[in-house]
This record gives C-alpha cells, sequence and structure tokens, in this order.
C-alpha cells in the first residue's frame, strides 16, 4: 500500500498549475497500473478537518469530530498495487506525485495466509 | 446422458480446457484470441449443459462452439480490418494443422501449453494466471478469488500476459531443444507456487484458495504421466502429496497454525502419506537427485515419524545437507540450522545461521528472527528468545503468522513453560 502524505505548507506553496500537473501525473500513473494489471484500488481521502474519530470506552462509543491541532502531516490519500517486488513498489511509489512534494510511505499489506513453522 | 451435478460438471470442463485448447489452437494459431473463445465455449457449456443435458460427445461440442466464436471475431475483425491481410495470415496455419488435427494424445497439449504459459517473457505472477486459466480452466474470476485481487486487475494480468507471450513471438508447440530444461523447470515451480498459495491459506474466508493445491497437484500428475522419466517432476508431485496430507493437522478450526511438531499426527491424510512415500522411495534410487526430490525426501522421513520426538533428525540433516550443495538459498539455510540444532544443539544451529544476518536477502526477514528466537530458546536464553520471537511477529506481513509468534513470546516468560526442556523443532518442514 502507497500512504500518500500531504501537509498545508506543502500545499498551499504550490501554485494551481502545479497542481493540476500533479493531478495529471497521478491519473497517467493510475492508467499505467490499471493496464499492467498491477492496480488494486485506492482514493485521495478529504481533508482532516472532515474527519470524525471514533472511540469505544465503556462499550459506549464516543465521536469527536473537529477541530484537531494541525498535524504536520496527514494522510492525504492511498494507492493499492499488487506487484512483484518491493523494489518495483518502491519504483511506482517514485511515480506518485506527492512523493517530490511531501512524501509517499510504502507498507505491505497484512496475508490472510501464513506457513506453520 | 443425465443431467451431470454442477461440481462434477466443473471438474470435467475443467479436465477438457486445455484438450480444446490445443485442439483449436493447432489450428489457429493465435493464442490469446482463442483461449477467449475457449472460455467462452466453457461458460456456455456450463449454462446449457445442465438445461439441455450433456452432448455425447463434450469434447467435440466444446471444439465446435470455441471454433465458431472463433470464426465469429475473426470475422467481425476482418471486416473492420484489412481483410486480406488478416486472411493470408491464418492460411497456412490452417492448412498445416488440419492434416493432424486432434490426432495427437490429449495430454501433448497440455504439456505444451504449460511451456507456453510459463514462458520466459511473463512475471511470475503471469505465468502463474495465465496456467491456471489456460491449463486448468479456471475462470478470471476464480482466480482472482484465489489471490485476493479484484477481476479487473487480474483480467489485465492475463491480457497482458497472452499479449507478452505474442510479443515474443512464442508458438503453440515445443520449445528450442535449448531451452527445453530450464522451460520445463519453469513449469514445475510455477506449479510449485500455485500449491504453496493454496496451502499457505489458512481456512475461514480462505477456503476457496484449497481448490489451488488440487489444481497443482492434477496438472502435476498430467506431465508426471507423460514423462514418468524425470525424476524432479515425480519429486515435485511426491513433495505437494506429503505436503497436501498434513494439510488437516496445520491449523486449528479458528485457523491458527499448529507447528509441525505439534500436529496431531493421526489427522495427516494416511493415502496420500502412503501414495507419496511410495513416490519419492521409487524415484530416488533411479534418477539425478534433484532439489524437489530432496525436499520430498525430508517431508517423507518427517511423515514416517509416528510421533514428532521419532523423527530421524540425522537423516534429515544429511538431506538437508545435499540440498543446500544442489540448491542453497536462506531459507534451506534456516532449515538446516533447526534440523542441526535437533542432533548437535542450539549452538550448532545459530552458527550455521550467523552468517545470514548479514544476509541482504534475509535483512529484518521475520523467518530469520523467528528461528533464531527458536534457537535461543533452546539454548534456555529465554529474555533473548522472547525479544525474538517478539521482532518476529512484527516483521512478518501474514497475520496467522503474527498470532503464531506472537503467543510464542508469551509462552516463554511462562514460569512453566519448560523452555529448555522442549526437544521439538518449531521451524521445520
Amino acid at each position: 500500500m502507497m500512504l500518500i502524505y500531504s501537509s498545508p505548507a506543502t500545499w498551499d506553496a504550490l501554485s494551481q498549475e502545479e497542481r493540476d500537473q500533479m493531478e495529471r501525473d497521478h491519473a497517467e500513473l493510475y492508467r499505467e497500473l490499471v493496464r499492467s494489471g498491477e492496480w488494486v484500488g485506492g482514493n485521495p481521502l478529504a481533508d482532516p478537518s472532515q474527519s470524525v474519530g471514533v472511540r469505544v470506552r465503556g462499550g459506549v462509543p464516543v465521536t469527536s469530530d473537529g477541530p484537531y491541532a494541525e498535524v504536520k502531516e496527514h494522510l492525504a490519500g492511498y494507492d493499492v498495487v499488487d506487484c512483484d517486488s518491493l523494489q518495483r513498489a518502491l519504483e511506482i511509489a517514485a511515480r506518485i506525485p506527492d512523493a517530490a512534494v511531501c512524501g509517499v510511505e510504502v507498507r505491505p499489506i497484512m496475508e490472510v495466509t501464513g506457513m506453520e513453522m | 446422458m443425465a443431467e451431470p451435478d454442477d461440481r462434477d460438471l466443473e471438474v470435467l470442463l475443467r479436465q477438457l480446457a486445455p484438450r480444446v485448447l490445443g485442439a483449436v489452437l493447432r489450428r489457429s494459431g493465435d493464442f490469446d484470441r482463442t483461449e477467449d473463445a475457449v472460455q467462452e465455449a466453457l461458460l456456455a457449456a456450463s449454462q446449457q449443459w445442465p438445461a439441455r443435458g450433456m452432448p455425447s460427445n463434450p469434447h467435440g461440442w466444446l471444439v465446435t462452439v470455441a471454433s465458431r466464436r472463433l470464426t465469429d471475431q475473426w470475422r467481425s475483425e476482418a471486416a473492420r480490418r484489412d481483410r486480406e491481410v488478416n486472411a493470408a495470415a491464418m492460411q497456412p496455419a490452417r492448412a498445416e494443422a488440419a492434416a493432424d488435427a486432434d490426432s495427437r494424445p490429449a495430454a501433448d497439449d497440455t504439456l505444451s501449453l504449460l511451456l507456453l504459459c510459463c514462458h520466459p517473457a511473463l512475471s511470475m505472477a503471469s505465468q502463474v494466471a495465465l496456467t491456471l486459466r489456460a491449463v486448468a480452466g479456471l475462470t478470471t474470476a476464480q482466480i482472482a478469488s484465489a489471490f485476493l485481487v479484484p477481476e479487473s486487475t487480474m483480467t489485465r494480468r492475463i491480457t497482458r500476459a497472452k499479449r507478452s507471450i505474442q510479443e515474443a513471438g512464442a508458438r503453440f508447440g515445443p520449445p528450442p531443444d535449448g531451452d527445453y530444461a530450464d522451460r520445463l523447470n519453469a513449469v514445475l515451480h510455477t506449479l510449485y507456487l500455485i500449491f504453496n498459495e493454496g496451502y499457505t491459506a489458512t481456512g475461514g474466508e480462505q477456503l476457496h484458495r484449497v481448490e489451488l493445491t488440487s489444481e497443482a497437484i492434477r496438472l502435476t500428475r498430467q506431465i508426471l504421466r507423460l514423462l514418468p522419466e524425470d525424476g524432479e517432476i515425480a519429486g515435485l508431485l511426491a513433495l505437494m502429496l506429503l505436503t497436501e496430507a498434513r494439510r488437516p493437522a496445520r491449523t486449528t478450526e479458528d485457523g491458527a497454525l499448529v507447528p509441525l511438531a505439534e500436529q496431531d499426527r493421526g489427522r495427516w491424510d494416511a493415502a496420500l502419506l502412503g501414495e507419496g512415500i511410495d513416490l519419492i522411495t521409487a524415484t530416488l534410487p533411479r534418477s539425478r537427485v534433484g532439489p524437489y526430490q530432496l525436499q520430498a525426501a525430508i517431508a517423507a522421513v518427517h511423515a514416517e515419524a509416528g510421533r514428532a520426538e521419532d523423527t530421524d533428525w540425522p537423516q534429515i540433516v544429511a538431506l538437508y545437507r545435499l540440498l543446500e550443495r544442489r540448491a542453497p538459498s536462506p531459507m534451506v539455510t534456516l532449515s538446516h540450522a533447526v534440523a542441526v540444532a535437533m542432533v548437535d544443539g542450539p549452538a550448532a544451529g545459530l552458527e550455521l545461521i550467523a552468517p545470514l544476518e548479514n544476509d541482504d536477502r534475509m535483512t529484518a526477514h521475520h523467518r530469520l528472527t523467528a528461528v533464531r528466537a527458536h534457537l535461543l530458546e533452546m539454548a534456555g536464553e529465554y529474555t533473548e528468545a522472547k525479544a525474538a520471537y517478539r521482532l518476529a511477529a512484527r516483521q512478518t506481513t501474514s497475520r496467522p503468522e503474527r498470532r503464531y509468534l506472537s503467543l510464542r513470546a508469551d509462552q516463554v516468560s511462562l514460569p512453566n513453560s519448560g523452555g529448555g526442556g522442549r526437544t521439538t523443532p518449531r521451524t521445520a518442514g
């Protein structure tokens, strides 16, 4: 999974033209991954100000919506790919435009299979 | 004939799939479109036969329907493209093939198809996917669900695989002599991967993966029937049978992993074990020994021990030593180390895995950490063992393995765990 990070500081520093270019680059990468059969899923995420926290304490769910303290970086989206190697995953991550602006974290998804030891 | 039930029909269609594909392909020479046409024919059969009854010649019915679909497709494409060029391109292949149409044995087609699907131009994932579709006759949806990816992803992968075959100029038929051994090895490796993908499933939501092991065994049986003198095919089949035999004992009902040493051996499948042991016993003396045979031999030694403590560890060590010479890999070294620890003590095992700590392939690998944890536990180094189990639990990307390793970590600290007294392996097989 490619966890795509953003931050108000980096985002606000971009011109509209640069933001549009990032969209186009990401769309192009998406098309490539669909063609290669490596694409599994992914979505951009709304701004963290739109999120609601849920905690269950003593069996009682408590929700909390913002305002959250502004964090430096937040999760802005994710892509899930199915590829042959970590090397290939890192290549794809480097192609995500946000990698050049803020950062992308690559993390394996847990499998439900396993070997007895 | 009576209406077949769904399951029987599916089995029959899968058996027929490569024969039908081979028969039509010999005439068409166009793998990509022919494979699509055969899938459509199989789908039509699965819909029509239960309602209208089975045709008297199912194979002929499928060949006819697939050929018709193919012709329809050519026709509509020819209308769009240059009709002359297209027709000319098709003609020689058809004429040449017409002479020997349907005369060759069906199994021959299965092997030719396997060799084509495991073409080196394809990635491993593509080889696996294409083999399951074109040779095993699974639908794209079934393959996608077995590999837990969306159907659209699998469709793309298969489409791309077929295109790669075309671009590489690979043809249906025997590969060049010089390539044959490598290509056959690739086929065995693909079958081995298909088997493993099915075997590592741990139950519940993953039940459909079980079919992958039976498909892998079925295909391996078929090529062994064709090439009975090949010791490695026999070794691979024996390895699959001996491993599959342990399936009922390898997980609990809730999907938790049970280590080899703690498995209820009464639940091992005796028929599969018997067949696997007979096969590897008959194969070893008469053929050049290879990695699959050695792994099968190791599995057979485990299978022959009625209780874990009866295991012939010196014999297993000897086999791992051969395997390390014949096909060295970090994973082999790890298993070798566990066996050595059973014979010469944990220090000898730790010594064997020490070089792996600096091996790039193994840095932060949970299996190395798990084996180190086990050997440390054997050595009575409980604090270090516990830390290593915890680390391994964090390193694995498998949920059942993480559960198992976390449990092991918890148990090391139990005052009465008797960790030092344990003589059974935690990592073997």
